[in-house]
């Protein structure tokens, strides 16, 4: 007798949520319901790994908190980015939620462990797990995780990234033009790394999962 | 002549004691540091990593720093919380204002006036397990100490025995005129801290690894860490947070928000005497700096520790 009510509440719930949630998936490959919101993949690539010869991020696999972050930022201008803009600001809130929700569930790809006690052996790697502490730069590791696999909602992974994007986002941190960081973690930082260091560190986290694939 | 018969005294009733089965330093006394000058001090530097001789020094040496940096993983029976040495003496042990190694290898043995006894290297670090990181201490002529006093010694290479080398300790940052206030520590912990450490100082994990320490709660210090002093938590908080931006706080900032850290529960200090927060307050709170363990914030009773 008691299960009846809860039948049904149960049905109606699931057709609640299939009426007002946004699929995320279908946002992905298809846009959101406003024509400038246009689908994220044609740039994010399928498999939501990015596309290094354009410097688009790799998104899948990054927290949705860190990732509704950025948006909300595209939206209101902190972070400046001229595609990213327009798009966020035709995507709902509750389109973003579906979104990012998807994206923190697609496969992110896989990296090597590289615990505290790794040895560096060239300058990236240097950099990346000792840091420079002469001029205040913390290993990338104390805030990204071992190995760069990103830790909760405000430290992105840097593993799995390209290249060509964490240069252009270092750049970006290192003049000004990004800023969107908790407190200038990031800024500040930047501003004290060499050009020669930003291509070595970027490199580094860029090649980090295919170093075990190299013969 | 006289500090020449008392360390070997000193290790001879150490041994005879028996390490591991009990509190063997019961002495975390903050040292003397005098606060930085503003004048550009030149630092002691210790030898780069690619200096490290390829032998079974080099070996010994290495394992050390593996223990140092990694220590939650390396030696899981001695470490009781979810800390790392490297989480309060920050660039692997190196950095000047954040405990380096090298400012402490080279003063030990050194003679405590709260345990009234000499203490060596290896007491100090045994210490440091069962108080900071809430764990047990390794034995003192077991690998995991040879290995981080042959760290420690490495680091301090050529650094002058006995003498007190600038930057080491965490300076002294003096007490505010106004004292310290807790609930604006919670508003400095919440605008600079929590975004590592999180709302409620819990720390952040990457799979069962803290990366961000937790600052209180089961997994951090205990109650007869150093760093329960709010004086010394200022003064680390002050020269090495937020990471990578040393003395952007003001310094009632630093007390503020050290107090703020320092007013929650831990694990309870391992020193407890017959039960009672009260008889160790008297014992070994009372006069170690300044802290709130058995005192009442808030109609509550700090120090009652935490499983």
């Amino acid at each position: 007798m008691d299960f009846k009510p809860t039948v049904l509440g149960s049905l109606m719930l699931i057709a609640v949520s299939v009426v007002n949630a946004d699929d995320g998936q279908k946002i992905y490959t298809q846009g959101g319901a406003l024509p400038a919101a246009t689908a994220c993949f044609a740039c994010h690539g399928a498999d939501g790994m990015g596309m290094p010869a354009a410097g688009f991020p790799r998104l899948a696999g990054l927290s949705a908190g860190y990732l509704s972050k950025q948006l909300a930022d595209f939206r209101s201008g902190s972070r400046v980015s001229p595609v990213m803009q327009p798009l966020a600001k035709a995507l709902s809130e509750s389109e973003i939620l579906a979104v990012t929700s998807t994206l923190a569930a697609m496969p992110a790809p896989t990296t090597p462990q590289v615990t505290r006690n790794s040895t560096p052996t060239e300058p990236g790697a240097r950099l990346a797990l000792r840091g420079a502490w002469e001029r205040q730069i913390p290993e990338c590791v104390m805030c990204h995780g071992p190995g760069g696999v990103g830790v909760g909602t405000a430290f992105p992974p840097l593993a799995g990234q390209s290249a060509s994007y964490l240069v252009g986002q270092l750049n970006a941190w290192r003049d000004g033009t990004r800023h969107n960081d908790p407190n200038d973690l990031m800024g500040h930082i930047a501003k004290s790394l060499t050009p020669d260091e930003i291509k070595a560190v970027a490199d580094y986290f860029a090649t980090l999962g295919s170093q075990e694939a190299k013969p | 002549m006289k500090f020449l018969s008392l360390a070997p005294l000193a290790l001879a009733l150490v041994s005879l004691n028996g390490y591991a089965a009990q509190t063997v330093m019961d002495d975390q006394s903050e040292l003397k540091i005098p606060a930085a000058t503003s004048a550009k001090i030149e630092y002691f530097q210790a030898p780069a990593e690619h200096e490290l001789p390829d032998n079974a020094f080099g070996k010994l040496v290495r394992q050390g720093h593996s223990l140092f940096v990694d220590t939650k993983r390396q030696a899981p029976a001695y470490v009781g919380n979810g800390l790392n040495c490297s989480n309060c003496h920050l660039d692997q042990g190196r950095l000047a204002n954040s405990a380096p190694l090298w400012g402490a290898y080279p003063m030990y043995p050194a003679y405590r006036k709260k345990n009234d006894k000499v203490n060596t290297f290896a007491e100090r670090l045994q210490g440091c397990f069962e108080f900071s990181m809430n764990g047990k201490p390794p034995a003192a002529d077991g690998p995991e100490i040879s290995a981080l006093s042959a760290y420690a010694y490495w680091l301090a290479t050529k650094a002058p025995i006995g003498v007190e080398l600038p930057g080491r300790g965490y300076p002294e940052v003096k007490q505010p005129a106004k004292g310290y206030d807790i609930a604006q520590g919670a508003q400095v912990y919440k605008a600079q801290c929590a975004v590592c450490h999180g709302d409620s100082g819990q720390g952040q994990k990457v799979g069962q690894d803290y990366v961000m320490p937790p600052l209180w709660g089961k997994d951090s210090y205990n109650w007869g860490a150093g760093m329960h002093r709010i004086n010394t938590a200022a003064s680390f908080i002050q020269y090495n947070m937020p990471l990578g931006k040393a003395q952007s706080l003001s310094d009632q900032q630093a007390w503020d928000v050290a107090a703020f850290i320092n007013s929650h529960e831990r694990p309870q200090d391992p020193r407890l005497i017959d039960g009672s927060v009260e008889k160790t307050r008297v014992k070994f709170h009372a006069n170690d700096g300044v802290n709130l363990y058995g005192q009442t914030v808030d109609g509550v009773l700090i120090g009652q520790g935490i499983r």
